[in-house]
C-alpha cells in the first residue's frame, strides 16, 4: 500500500484490475472528500450523503473494467454517485409521499410549486431578512424540487456539468435536460421571490466550506 | 413593449446564443427586465454560498474502511463482477431461489467425484440463464400491462401509470447490466434485444407519474411499434428451453447457445 499513494489514477485502475484490491483504497481516499460535497448538495443531508459515497465508490469497483481508463476516474465516480443520489431521492420522496397519504398520492401531486406553499406560510420578509433564513429558505426550496430538478441544478450550476452529462444522469435528452434545469431554477427563484428582492442578499448567506 | 420571459432570461444568462442581440438591445431599455435578470442572479449567489459541511481530513479513510470488506478480488472472468453480493441480490430473490434449486439438484445427483470442480462456472452460468429469463419476465409483465390497459374506458382524464413507471425505473439499472454482460460474452442476439428493451423501459420510467390519455396512448404505441413484446418472448422463450436443456445435459460447456441467435 505505501508505494501506492503516489501513484495516478489510471495507474490505481490498473492495479486494482489486475487484482491488486488495495490500490482502490488510492482513489477512494483521494476522491472522497469530492464525491460527498456533491452528495451532500444532491441530497441535502449528511447521512443520505456518506450513504451516497459509499454506495458510489461501491458501483465504481464493480464497473471498474469499464472504466478503463477513457476519462477521468473524478468525472466517473462523480457521475456513479449522480445516477445514485437521483435514484436515493426518488426512493425518499417515495417514501414520503407514502407517509403522507397511503393511497393515491404520486410524486408530482407531493412537488407542487414551491410558490403556493410559500404563500400559505404568509411570509414576513423583515423576520426573514437574515442570513440563516435565507440558507433556510433556499434549503426549503431546494427540497421541494423533484429529484431530476434537484439533481440538474446541482450539476449545473454547483458542479458547472454541461448539458449532455445531466441528460445522461437523467436518462434524457439533452432539450429535456435544458428544460429541467431552467424549471429548477424558476422554482427556486419563486420560491425565494419574497425574500431576496434586496440587493445583494446572498452576500449575507456566508460559506463554510 | 414586450418582455423578455424568465426563459429567455435565463438562456440568456446561461449564454445561449439564440436571440442574444435582440434580448441584450431589450435590456439596455427596460429597466424591469434588468432587475428581473438581477433577481435570477441572486438566487444563484445563494444557491452558490449554501453550506456544505467538511467531512474532515479523515474522510476517505473512513470511506475505505466502510466499504473495504464489501469489494471482491478482482477476477478475470467477463462474469466475475455478476456474483459479487450487491448484484445477486439485485438479481431477486426468486432468481437466488431458482440458482438454490439448481444447486441441490445437481449435487444431489449422483455421479462422479470429478465433475464437480467443472461444475461451480455451470451453476454460475445457469443462474444468469435464469436471471435474465427473471428479468425478462417482470418487463413484459409491466409492457403487458400498460398495453391491456384502455385510457377511456374511466373517463378519467389523467391515467395513473405510478406503480409501472417505479417498476420501470427498477429494471432499467438490471437491464443495462445484463446487457452489458451479454455483450462481453459475445451474445449479440440477447445484447440488441435488451437494447431495444431499455429504450422502452428508459420511457416508461421517465415518464410523469399521471399522463393524459395521449400520452397514455403514445407510450402504447412506442411499445407495440418496437414489436419488442414479442422479441422478448421469444427470448425468454429460448432462455427457459436453454436452461431446461442444462439441466438435463449438465456436462455440456456451452455458455453462448447459437439457438438464440435467431432472436
Amino acid at each position: 500500500m505505501a508505494d501506492a499513494i503516489g501513484i495516478s489514477d489510471v495507474a490505481a485502475v490498473e492495479r486494482t484490475l489486475a487484482g491488486e484490491r488495495d490500490a482502490y483504497r488510492v482513489l477512494v481516499e483521494r476522491h472522497s472528500a469530492y464525491v460527498y460535497r456533491v452528495a451532500y448538495r444532491m441530497t441535502g443531508n449528511p447521512h443520505d450523503a456518506e450513504e451516497v459515497v459509499q454506495e458510489a465508490f461501491l458501483r465504481a469497483y464493480q464497473k471498474l473494467r469499464q472504466f478503463a481508463g477513457n476519462a477521468n476516474f473524478g468525472t466517473w465516480v462523480y457521475r456513479i454517485a449522480a445516477n445514485y443520489a437521483i435514484d436515493r431521492l426518488r426512493q425518499r420522496k417515495n417514501e414520503e409521499s407514502r407517509r403522507e397519504s397511503p393511497s393515491r398520492k404520486t410524486e408530482s401531486e407531493t412537488e407542487v410549486d414551491p410558490l403556493s406553499q410559500i404563500k400559505d406560510q404568509a411570509p414576513n420578509p423583515e423576520r426573514l431578512a437574515g442570513s440563516a433564513q435565507l440558507a433556510e429558505k433556499m434549503k426549503e426550496a431546494l427540497d421541494a424540487l423533484t429529484p431530476a430538478e434537484r439533481t440538474a441544478i446541482v450539476m449545473r450550476h454547483w458542479d458547472g456539468c454541461g448539458i449532455e452529462e445531466i441528460a445522461e444522469v437523467l436518462k434524457s435528452n439533452s432539450s429535456a435536460a435544458k428544460n429541467t434545469v431552467f424549471r429548477a431554477a424558476q422554482k427556486l427563484r419563486l420560491a425565494l421571490k419574497p425574500f431576496a428582492e434586496g440587493r445583494n442578499a446572498a452576500k449575507v448567506v456566508g460559506t463554510e466550506s | 413593449m414586450k418582455h423578455t420571459s424568465a426563459e429567455e432570461l435565463y438562456a440568456y444568462r446561461e449564454g445561449e446564443m439564440t436571440g442574444r442581440e435582440s434580448i441584450a438591445a431589450h435590456l439596455k431599455e427596460c429597466g424591469e427586465c434588468r432587475a428581473e435578470l438581477e433577481r435570477i442572479e441572486e438566487v444563484f449567489q445563494v444557491l452558490n454560498a449554501m453550506p456544505v459541511p467538511d467531512p474532515g481530513e479523515e474522510y476517505g479513510t473512513k470511506v475505505w474502511r466502510q466499504i473495504v470488506d464489501r469489494l471482491p478480488e478482482k477476477r478475470a472472468k467477463w462474469w466475475s463482477g455478476f456474483f459479487a453480493p450487491q448484484r445477486l441480490m439485485a438479481m431477486g430473490a426468486a432468481a437466488a431461489l431458482l440458482a438454490l434449486a439448481f444447486y441441490a439438484g445437481r449435487t444431489t445427483s449422483p455421479r462422479t467425484g470429478g465433475d464437480e470442480i467443472v461444475d461451480a462456472g455451470k451453476v454460475r452460468e445457469r443462474v444468469l440463464v435464469v436471471a435474465v429469463g427473471e428479468h425478462l419476465g417482470k418487463s413484459e409483465m409491466i409492457l403487458m400491462e400498460l398495453s391491456n390497459t384502455q385510457p377511456v374506458e374511466s373517463g378519467k382524464k389523467l391515467i395513473n401509470i405510478a406503480t409501472e413507471q417505479k417498476r420501470a425505473e427498477d429494471l432499467v439499472e438490471e437491464n443495462r447490466l445484463y446487457r452489458q454482460t451479454a455483450l462481453n460474452g459475445g451474445d449479440h442476439a440477447i445484447a440488441s434485444t435488451l437494447d431495444e428493451l431499455q429504450r422502452v423501459l428508459l420511457d416508461v420510467a421517465n415518464s410523469p407519474a399521471e399522463v393524459t390519455p395521449a400520452q397514455f396512448a403514445s407510450i402504447q404505441k412506442r411499445i407495440a411499434a418496437q414489436g419488442i413484446l414479442l422479441k422478448v418472448r421469444v427470448v425468454r422463450q429460448e432462455l427457459r428451453a436453454e436452461s431446461e436443456r442444462k439441466k438435463a445435459e449438465p456436462a455440456r460447456n456451452d455458455s453462448i447457445p447459437k439457438a438464440r441467435n435467431k432472436a
